[in-house]
């Protein structure tokens, strides 16, 4: 049988990703090639994708069930197993049917022997109790009820099977390989027996975890994380091209999101980024640099001190020192030129005070991205508020208008760009931290600044309340803004999307991989 | 809770029939915990010395391992200096069909063979890795100094 045929078949052949990631690399030349469309190529530029966009779909829990279905049935064909052996077989392979099928034609026995299936005509795995049988796992040899055994004939009592089983899928989460409870032995209890052996709820986490499994085993596959939502993601990018492409994918639920790190939408930050970004906010770090700008520590017993008022004579509440807060030494040597400390411009006072501008200037540019950044998520919450508002307002300009329910959606609809621009802003003063100071830096500020500038200009026309004979006019104008609002959004991202590709953006630190 | 079956027959054959170089004996106020004692095995860095364990069956056993400690102070690479072991059978490898002695078995079989490539305390493995005859020296002399009544 060739491989060709096999990669015919639906995406959970999951064949050679290799291959396929390699030949992916070709999106880099998409980009480049759409930055060089000029205006009489508008109408093509249109339908192709933006820059900022990657290629995914949305498969529901039933496509995944099938897609299991089918690949377990393609390869119970090929290698005269049965379905729930190939589904073992297939598992320990991470569901690649294609190096599978190969590796077991080499040696059938080895990967039979790893995967731990023992190929036999299927039998119940219900055994009578041999005479005189003791379960090795209860040590009862008064009762006579029913007991298991895989094919390894490892014999136990069906409430140790059970118990043994449920301990493993509800307690430990085990689904990929539930090994005979026997020590050493490897091979894996298949399904019948579990079926057998458990109640149906068990039965029904182990097959839910098997779906979990499946998603997790495949990179091209992540679970949407919103809420209730039973969707998973299906996106071909290989990882490592997440450092220059931020992957943003939608789920049919509506929630947006990264596949790179599954955290929430975070263009154009790439994921090593937004990592590190986190971390630093998280971090304490920050407030040590916090107090290294804003407090020095007591020359005697080292207690922090920070300075709170005008005069330089300090007295440490704990211990008493008295000292000079410019040059640190003890105010007993200052005779009688207090307030004005003479030792000042000493080397070492100078140092001291370098030291402490240095880390003052680091502080702050951090907070002035930091702040920034808050301050998006912050307004971003209070739009979610501003939904709800815009809601009454929708109804009370049905009520003082003639405008029809489909004719107020725009404040809707100008809501919904908000929230996303806030998002954006959020993530490009993140990204704008780490950026090198340079020209391509300030171009980039450049488009920052107006998208800001008309994100305020819109959250404002949306708070403003309404009056009766200007809603023509408010209407017009929130409508005008939205859009302008989300082609400023589209620029930024564009534009940054453009950068990362074609590695333009030079940032003053490395970026880990996902 | 009433003491499983299960617990109660191990501890009867325990008793009754003692590995040799191996002690088990349940606390009378707890059967779930076990005072245990093991010889150092001939022709190892540990002959000679007596080591005391503490054995813990949980809740779930045999469905979870024992927890097994040791409180005499060894100088191996699989044991750190809290005295808790790498043994595969303690972790992932468990089945419920092992036992307290299998357990006690495998224990005595690890200060036989120790095991630097999989280590517990790193600076005791590189030790062994780097100068495999100092490293027992140290070992012999920690028997003496600490597993010797």
């Amino acid at each position: 049988m060739s491989s060709g045929s096999l990669s015919d078949d639906d995406f959970a052949g999951s064949s050679d990703f290799d291959e396929e990631y390699d030949s992916d690399d070709g999106s880099d030349m998409e980009y480049e090639q759409a930055g060089d469309v000029g205006f009489s190529d508008m109408i093509t530029e249109k339908q192709r994708k933006k820059a900022y966009e990657v290629d995914f779909s949305v498969m529901p829990l039933a496509d995944i069930l099938s897609a299991q279905s089918s690949a377990s049935n393609h390869v119970a064909g090929i290698l005269g197993v049965t379905l729930d052996q190939a589904a073992t077989l297939l598992r320990a392979f991470k569901w690649n049917k294609e190096r599978l099928v190969e590796r077991y034609m080499d040696n059938p026995q080895e990967i039979l022997d790893q995967a731990g299936v023992v190929l036999e005509e299927d039998v119940s795995p219900v055994v009578k109790r041999p005479k005189g049988f003791v379960c090795m796992i209860c040590f009862d040899d008064s009762s006579s009820g029913p007991a298991l055994a895989l094919r390894c004939h490892h014999v136990f009592c069906q409430p140790c099977y059970e118990h043994y089983l449920t301990q493993k899928i509800v307690e430990e989460g085990e689904s990929r390989k539930i090994l005979c409870p026997e020590s050493g032995c490897n091979v894996v209890v298949n399904e019948q027996t579990i079926k057998k052996a458990v109640p149906q709820a068990v039965l029904d986490k182990y097959r839910k975890l098997q779906d979990r499994a499946y998603v997790a085993d495949l990179d091209i596959l992540r679970w949407c994380p919103a809420p209730n939502c039973e969707n998973a993601i299906e996106c071909r990018l290989p990882y490592s091209s997440f450092t220059s492409i931020v992957p943003t994918v939608m789920c049919s639920c509506g929630y947006k999101f990264c596949f790179g790190c599954g955290l929430g939408d975070h263009q154009p930050a790439p994921c090593g980024l937004v990592k590190m970004w986190q971390k630093k906010c998280a971090d304490d770090s920050e407030t040590a640099n916090w107090i290294s700008a804003h407090t020095k520590e007591c020359g005697k017993c080292q207690s922090t001190i920070e300075k709170n008022g005008g005069c330089n004579h300090m007295t440490c509440r704990k211990c008493k020192y008295e000292f000079c807060w410019v040059c640190m030494g003890p105010w007993s040597e200052h005779g009688t030129s207090w307030y004005n400390c003479n030792r000042f411009e000493e080397s070492s006072s100078t140092d001291a005070r370098d030291q402490q501008a240095k880390s003052r200037a680091s502080l702050e540019r951090y907070l002035h991205y930091y702040n920034r950044f808050a301050n998006h998520e912050h307004s971003a919450k209070l739009d979610r508020d501003l939904y709800t508002k815009t809601e009454k307002k929708m109804e009370e300009m049905q009520r003082t208008s003639d405008l029809s329910w489909i004719e107020v959606q725009f404040l809707k609809k100008a809501v919904d760009v908000l929230t996303s621009c806030r998002m954006t802003l959020r993530w490009t003063y993140a990204f704008a931290f780490y950026l090198a100071k340079n020209n391509i830096t300030e171009l980039f500020e450049d488009n920052q600044r107006d998208l800001e500038v008309a994100v305020e200009a819109l959250s404002e026309l949306l708070e403003k309340p309404i009056e009766r004979e200007k809603i023509a006019e408010l209407r017009q104008q929130v409508l005008d803004k939205t859009v302008y609002v989300g082609s400023r959004r589209e620029v930024v991202l564009e534009d940054t999307a453009k950068g990362l590709a074609e590695g333009r953006w030079e940032f003053f630190t490395e970026f880990a991989k996902v | 809770m009433a003491l499983p079956k299960r617990i109660i027959k191990e501890t009867e054959r325990l008793l009754a029939d003692p590995a040799p170089g191996i002690s088990a004996i349940p606390h009378e106020d707890n059967l779930r915990y076990f005072d245990v004692i093991i010889e150092g095995p001939n022709q190892s860095p540990f002959e000679g010395g007596v080591f005391k364990l503490e054995l813990f069956l949980p809740e779930d056993y045999p469905m979870a391992p024992p927890k097994v400690r040791f409180m005499t102070k060894i100088y191996h690479p699989n044991i750190d200096k809290l005295g808790r072991i790498c043994l595969d059978i303690l972790k992932d490898k468990w089945s419920p069909a092992l036992q307290i002695r299998t357990v006690l078995l495998s224990i005595q079989a690890l200060l036989s063979s120790p095991n630097p490539d999989d280590p517990l305390a790193n600076d005791v493995a590189q030790h062994w890795k780097e100068n495999e005859n100092n490293a027992i020296q140290t070992a012999q002399e920690w028997t003496r100094k600490y597993a010797t009544a």
